[in-house]
């Protein structure tokens, strides 16, 4: 199925948020991290700063986010990975409250409690966690629901190519196959787990073809382009909200930062990402607009501007909001 | 033999790995990123280049099936060392460690050797919330079958590893995060020591008191040894004096040295970076009560640990839970008025 003039606008200005967003979380990240860590002896200091703690940035891979949430509504759930800002994003969770659990502050989703890998919104039902392969069962449990319900809603996991060699990948694709569940597993193959290449992690080239050892479709999508990917979601969401069960799909992405902010990354080869970036999917797809006419410079300027103001707004939001109290750390253990 | 090296707790515990490879044809490490990245915590740092992939295997993220491999080939008498990245991450493969490599052991009437070293970072303070933050030692040194190590220094770290590799039981050693010496993380100085070349081992079971003191005894271990000592010297400007006991091993435990020290000072503080509930600070505190015939207490026990929640990931919240240095103080300080008669007002 190929995407409505409106998708592909909303694709394109969803994958310029997401970059700016994370870009922007890349310098406020940094704040406190370098000169103050190098006069303590440290190359960097990962407690230090506005945003402390580990951050996983997710720039380069903005196709798979918006191909597959492109076609869901606010009733389809998602489930995100340790690298979530993009799908959240993508699936409509506001960036104020999004940023200001990531600055730790009162105002943020999980009132400063969950941070970056934790944020969860089940308004516009998203979730996500820092536990590799854990997205898939609670998709699984959504979609369970959703049909005991009688509802036509969609359940989303995605993950990464490291992700799939989980116990938990292969017990999830299971259950969702036995019992026709409607689960879309979207993986992200951005080719490293941390530092460990798929090749060295993973006996198939591809993970779309251990779905046929669970008796679903599984497609691979082999080009970093939200076009392509949103294809390939349209006929797997499709085949859920009909009530046809479960469907794989693969998608080859790019990672252009470090596993997280601060990785050397010294298991890269040289020039790697340099290559990578000359492939990014956005000006792809604003060329793609402007050829069938739908995007010119005074339409993309005016989005652009759209789309700094919020996400200055959600950084002013996030930076000015209070911090918690510190005894507010013994509340919410339970409800 | 005495040397003025200096190693960061990585560097230390990375060497014990590289001798016990060079020595012994059984001994290969695997995990997640121990390769080319040399362990995310440092922990394989240099090991990779020097003894190749079929000693430094990087694994698949499949914890269920690379930790139960390691039973299986120590079943089959080699010595694996096992990287699990983060304590948190246990879970997924918990099966493998409670049911198999706790258990198996006992339940073949000693008949089955299990020669596993399964290493792992603890702890937080680095804001990177609940599922990068716990300890868990008492988890795992409740369940009989696993002994727990859990160095505070470089020097330590060497020795105890040594041993590990050497013991024919599972040995789950947890290195905390904060005292590693990494470079994109503030740690305590005194973690980086003087470590030989020599292949010395520190036996299990043996705590060590790191501050003689007279007045009160913390007893502790990991990151929190480096800042009892800090509260130790506070403590001292106001004339209190804090013996403080590094128990470097939880199973086995040290309870001789617990008693003694408490016998001393008639004061006991347990300072503890794990959850309050049903952990190690219960231990220590039972180990006292159970003992009362022969400890006389100039005051009740007192527990600092994390107050039963999760660990958050705002700044001003893990502060709070985590036990600080200044809480060590107020905490003795205590201590030592409850043991002093009320003044009568007349």
């Amino acid at each position: 199925m190929s995407a409505s003039q409106e998708h592909m606008l909303w694709m394109y200005e969803k994958m310029i948020e997401i970059r700016l967003y994370e870009e922007t979380m890349a310098k406020v990240y940094l704040e406190g991290k370098l000169p103050p860590a190098i006069q303590k002896g440290l190359a960097f200091d990962i407690g230090s700063g506005p945003v402390p703690g580990e951050m996983h940035l997710a720039a380069g891979q903005e196709p798979v986010a918006v191909g597959v949430c492109a076609h869901l509504r606010t009733e389809d759930t998602v489930v995100g990975a340790h690298r979530p800002h993009h799908f959240a994003i993508a699936k409509g969770v506001p960036l104020k409250a999004m940023t200001a659990e990531m600055f730790g502050k009162e105002t943020g989703l999980g009132h400063g409690k969950g941070g970056h890998m934790h944020l969860f919104d089940p308004a516009h039902k998203f979730s996500c966690s820092g536990i590799v392969g854990a997205s898939m069962p609670p998709a699984c449990g959504a979609a369970l629901a959703a049909k005991k319900r009688g509802k036509d809603w969609v359940a989303v996991a995605f993950f990464g190519e490291g992700a799939a060699n989980q116990g938990a990948f292969h017990e999830s694709l299971n259950l969702a196959s036995l019992w026709h569940l409607p689960v879309v597993f979207v993986c992200e193959d951005n080719k490293y787990a941390i530092s460990v290449e798929k090749t060295d992690s993973t006996s198939v080239s591809s993970d779309a073809d251990r779905a046929a050892a669970y008796g679903m479709p599984g497609v691979r999508v082999g080009r970093n382009d939200a076009l392509s990917v949103y294809e390939a979601a349209a006929a797997a969401v499709d085949r859920a909200r009909r009530g046809q069960g479960p469907s794989l799909i693969e998608v080859k992405t790019d990672r252009y930062l470090g596993h997280f902010q601060g990785d050397a990354e010294a298991y890269r080869p040289k020039g790697e990402v340099e290559e990578l970036r000359k492939h990014d999917p956005i000006p792809h797809l604003g060329e793609h607009l402007r050829k069938l006419g739908l995007l010119d410079d005074a339409m993309d300027q005016a989005l652009r501007s759209r789309v700094e103001s919020r996400v200055a707004e959600a950084y002013d939001y996030a930076r000015t909001s209070p911090y918690p109290k510190p005894e507010d750390a013994l509340h919410h253990v339970f409800h | 033999m005495s040397t003025a090296r200096k190693l960061t707790m990585a560097a230390a515990i990375s060497e014990a790995i590289g001798q016990a490879i060079e020595r012994d044809p059984d001994v290969f490490v695997m995990g997640e990123d121990i390769g080319k990245y040399g362990g995310i915590f440092g922990a394989t740092g240099g090991l990779f280049a020097k003894y190749g992939r079929d000693r430094i295997m990087d694994t698949p993220i499949s914890e269920t099936a690379f930790i139960g491999a390691a039973i299986g080939a120590a079943a089959e008498g080699m010595r694996p060392i096992v990287e699990l990245m983060f304590v948190d991450f246990f879970g997924v493969c918990m099966d493998m460690i409670y049911n198999h490599l706790a258990k198996n052991t006992y339940m073949s009437g000693g008949n089955v050797r299990l020669p596993v070293v399964l290493m792992t970072a603890i702890g937080g303070g680095y804001n990177d919330a609940a599922q990068h933050s716990q300890c868990l030692y008492s988890t795992f040194a409740h369940m009989p079958g696993l002994k727990v190590v859990v160095p505070s220094n470089a020097y330590d770290a060497k020795g105890l590893m040594n041993q590990a590799i050497r013991d024919d039981n599972p040995v789950i050693y947890m290195f905390h995060k904060g005292i590693m010496g990494l470079p994109w993380m503030a740690y305590f100085e005194g973690s980086t020591t003087e470590v030989p070349e020599d292949n010395y081992t520190i036996p299990f079971g043996q705590a060590k008191v790191v501050r003689a003191g007279s007045d009160v005894t913390i007893v502790t271990l990991s990151q929190m040894v480096h800042k009892s000592l800090l509260a130790a010297q506070k403590l001292a400007q106001s004339g209190i004096d804090a013996e403080v006991l590094d128990l470097r091993t939880l199973v086995p435990l040290d309870r001789a040295a617990v008693l003694q020290s408490v016998r001393k000072t008639g004061r006991l503080l347990v300072a503890d970076e794990d959850y309050l509930s049903f952990g190690m600070s219960a231990e220590i505190s039972a180990l006292v009560a159970e003992n009362l015939d022969s400890v006389r207490l100039k005051a009740p026990v007192k527990r600092l640990a994390v107050p039963d929640v999760p660990i958050p990931y705002s700044r001003p919240l893990e502060q709070f839970v985590i036990p600080q240095v200044d809480a060590i103080v107020r905490a003795c300080s205590d201590l030592i008025k409850a043991g002093k008669p009320e003044a009568v007002v007349a």
